[in-house]
Formats: C-alpha cells, sequence, structure tokens
C-alpha cells in the first residue's frame, strides 16, 4: 500500500543535533507518510526524545533539517498543525480541570473547546478537580485533551503509556485511535512497550546510535525479514547455512545445536533455506523490533562512526 | 451490536480475528440483515488498534457478500449465517450443552473438550489433513482424472 503520491507529514534530511556530550542525532534521513501512525523505537538515549523537541521546534538542529508538512517546525504554520505530549505530561498541578483548558484556549490560536470538555466527561473527571489530585491515567487524559483541541494535524507522543496501568492504556490509545479514525491525523509515538505497539502502528522508525536502523511500512518489514530455525550447521562459521551472499543477517545465535537467525531478504526467495532442514517464517512486528534493537547495543553516539551508515 | 475482543497473544491477525468474530455472530444470529456494524471508530476507541484493522475486516466480510458498506451510513449485515438448528433453545445445541456439562463434570477441562470435539470433527469432516480418520466421510465429489490424451497433447 506505497502510495507515491502520498504526503509526507514529517521528512528529516541529514538531520544531526550536537550536545555537549555528543552528538544525540546525526545524518538521520526519512519520511513518515502522513495518515499513517507511527512506531518511534529505540534504545535509551538512541535520540527520540531529541528527534520529538526537534519536531517541534523546541531544539533547533545543529546539521541538515527537519519538516512539518513542509514547514520549519518553529513556523506559525507548523506550529498550528502539531501538537506534542512529552513524557512528563506537563500540566499546572494547582490548575483546576477547568482552568487548565482555559490556559489551552488562551494559549492556542485554533481551539476546539467542544472537543477538549468530550475527552475529559468521556473520563469522568470533574472540571472542578485540581489537576494534583488527579491520577496518572486522568492526567494523560487531559494532556491528550489539550493536544486534540488544537485540532492537529500531525501528532507526537513521546512514550504516552509510561507509568499507566493496562486498563488505562488501553483506554488512552483508544482515545488516541478513535481521533485517527475520526479525522485522519497522522501520529508518532515512542513506546517501550513493543506489544502494543503491534496493533496499532502501521509504520516503523527504529533509531540506534543517534541514526536511523531500520524504517519502512510495518507489514512490509515484516514480510521483508525471514525467521530462520533450524540444526546449526557445525562445519560453517555460525552455524548458518551457505548460500546466504547479499542477504543481510540482521542476528543470528546458537543454542546447542539449535540456530535461529533473522534475516533481512527483501522478498526474495532464499535458495538455502528452501530445504526442509529449515523451518522458515515471517517474523511479527514485535520480533522484528527486538532482533534490531539487540543487534545494535548501547553505545555512545559520539563514539561510533558506523552508526550513521 | 457486537463487541469485538482482541486477542494479542494468538498470533492471529487482527483483522482476521474480527472478522471471524462477525461471522461468528452471524451463525450466532446475534447479527442479523440489516443491522448495522459498529464504526471503525467505535471499535478502536473500546480495542486500541489500528482503525485501518478494523476497515480491512470489515473489507474482507464484504468481499464474502456477508456485509455491503452505505455511504455515510456505515456498513450493514447483508445476510445470515444463522442455522436455526443451532439457535439458542434448539434439539441439537441443547443436547450439547447438556453433554458439555457431563464431560466438564467428569473432570475434563475446556482444552480437553475442545480437543475431543476438534478430533470428533475431524473424523466426520474432512480437513487439510487427512489423517487417522476411522470413518472416512463420504469422497467429496473429485474433478475426472483428465484423459491420457489431454495429458500428451500438453507435453
Amino acid at each position: 500500500m506505497t502510495d507515491p503520491i502520498a504526503a509526507t507529514a514529517l521528512r528529516a534530511t541529514r538531520l544531526g543535533r550536537r550536545f555537549r556530550k555528543g552528538w544525540a542525532l546525526r545524518d538521520c534521513g526519512f519520511d513518515l507518510p502522513a495518515g499513517r501512525i507511527t512506531a518511534l523505537v529505540g534504545p535509551n538515549g538512541a535520540g527520540k526524545s531529541t528527534l520529538f523537541h526537534l519536531a517541534t521546534g523546541l531544539l533547533r538542529p545543529t546539521e541538515g533539517e527537519i519538516r512539518v508538512f513542509g514547514a520549519d517546525p518553529v513556523t506559525a504554520e507548523a506550529r498550528d498543525r502539531t501538537a506534542f505530549l512529552s513524557q512528563d505530561k506537563p500540566l499546572y498541578t494547582g490548575f483546576t480541570v477547568a482552568e487548565t483548558l482555559r490556559f489551552g484556549r488562551e494559549l492556542n490560536r485554533s481551539w476546539d473547546a467542544a472537543t477538549a470538555e468530550r475527552v475529559v466527561r468521556a473520563g469522568n473527571i470533574p472540571l472542578d478537580a485540581r489537576v494534583g489530585t488527579l491520577s496518572q491515567g486522568q492526567r494523560t487524559r487531559i494532556a491528550l485533551a489539550l493536544a486534540f483541541a488544537k485540532r492537529p494535524d500531525l501528532l507526537l507522543l513521546d512514550e504516552p503509556l509510561a507509568d499507566l496501568d493496562p486498563l488505562v492504556r488501553i483506554e488512552v490509545m483508544g482515545l488516541v485511535m478513535a481521533e485517527v479514525a475520526d479525522r485522519g491525523i497522522t501520529v508518532v509515538m515512542s513506546s517501550h512497550v513493543l506489544s502494543e505497539l503491534e496493533n496499532v502502528c502501521d509504520h516503523v522508525l527504529l533509531l540506534a546510535h543517534g541514526g536511523v536502523r531500520l524504517q519502512g511500512d510495518a507489514q512490509q518489514l515484516c514480510e521483508d525479514h525471514l525467521r530462520l530455525t533450524g540444526l546449526a550447521d557445525p562445519s560453517r562459521k555460525g552455524g548458518l547455512p551457505s548460500g546466504l551472499d547479499g542477504v543481510d543477517v540482521v542476528e543470528s545465535s546458537v543454542t546447542g545445536r539449535q540456530l535461529t537467525a533473522l534475516l533481512r531478504t527483501d522478498g526474495r526467495p532464499v535458495d538455502a533455506c528452501a530445504d526442509d532442514r529449515w523451518v522458515t517464517d515471517i517474523p511479527s512486528l514485535e520480533d522484528l523490533l527486538l532482533a534490531y534493537l539487540r543487534s545494535a547495543p548501547a553505545a555512545t553516539p559520539s563514539s561510533d562512526k558506523e552508526a550513521a551508515a | 451490536m457486537i463487541v469485538f475482543r482482541i486477542d494479542r497473544r494468538s498470533g492471529v491477525a487482527t483483522y482476521l480475528q474480527l472478522a471471524h468474530q462477525v461471522r461468528q455472530a452471524l451463525r450466532l444470529g446475534v447479527l442479523k440483515p440489516g443491522d448495522r456494524l459498529p464504526t471503525a471508530k467505535d471499535v478502536v476507541e473500546a480495542t486500541a488498534i489500528n482503525p485501518n484493522t478494523v476497515l480491512k475486516a470489515y473489507r474482507e466480510l464484504e468481499r464474502e457478500g456477508l456485509v455491503e458498506p452505505r455511504p455515510g451510513q456505515g456498513t450493514f449485515v447483508r445476510r445470515s449465517l444463522a442455522r436455526p438448528e443451532a439457535a439458542v433453545g434448539s434439539p441439537l445445541r441443547t443436547e450439547l450443552t447438556e453433554w458439555v456439562v457431563r464431560a466438564r463434570d467428569a473432570g475434563l477441562e475446556r482444552a480437553d473438550i475442545a480437543a475431543l470435539t476438534d478430533a470428533v470433527l475431524d473424523e466426520w469432516f474432512s480437513s487439510t489433513q487427512v489423517s487417522k480418520q476411522v470413518k472416512p466421510p463420504p469422497e467429496p465429489s473429485l474433478p475426472p482424472h483428465p484423459s491420457p490424451q489431454s495429458m500428451e497433447e500438453d507435453t
């Protein structure tokens, strides 16, 4: 389902950002299609939060550029179309819910008060309650109410489900998905809970070492890979079958006599795995992301020149 | 109306789970012709899945002729899969319920009962794996073998 004329919501070109301790992001290039739900995945320190801050104009790039629907994130045009929910969900704890909503209305040029109130009421949150007295789940709902009331075209969510109990996670994701169904907005969300991304996200951007390690349509990426299981070939280094030239081995390991490996085949048939000594199947998205995360051990971005390759 | 459940550990694609549950509801008479399926928004709000997954399931059901989209109104059931023989209160269902209760009282777990019924079903209905059948079901009518002449023509 790759539509060549589909609009790009977020585009980075040779994007880099350096802090005092080194590069947090370096030489990043990606296109995130509009109307899709992108999973932003990566180990801690991979540059996910930096990327969100660059996309919202809270940080400026050291090199390269990032564009929101073609506009620089610091322009009013881009800001009006973007809503960002940061990991710590900053709200004034001394405000009541009603005051928080009014605050949002005063600060934004476009504001849909009905949407904000609908989201708050659906959570049975009294408007006169102080934000400081609310649960984490209720605070997340208030933060989402503020985000939705902006009527954004691009919604950026940094770890929206952290600190929430399982029921509230479904409730919060349900809210976001309903907004997607209703208005076709583009969502980019980061999460460490890979199993929760599987049913939600249809696009993937995986960062490691401050660079892009994997990106594309979620379904297509799964089909481009092969999970291989079988009897390790003791005569060969790593136990992999012969004839894998030109196939990218994402990870492979031998346990006892058994070899398991994840290969990037890009849909081409791999003769070496065709015989019945090998069991091959298409990995799940969680499987795939885990393999890429495991194959990218933590390293300091500044000292790793290969990361951006 | 129908409420969807998503089994995230089943390994079955989510859109297939949704389509299966609609078919099940049609079979049980929970959904009837003319009923409206829940909107994608309703489904995703309750289940927290990608809206496209719901649309994909509905397209699948549409391809099977079970439902039809009506622009601006939603997706509606076209035909039922209900069998009166299987409805609540029917003799067959009552007998099966009694049997399940007996099996449970005999100490069988849900999985044991499912395995047992599957095994008996496999004996009586041809499936993809036609093995270990005690009483083979009547052979489905096979297409006639190609005549030797036509095979020679091919080569």
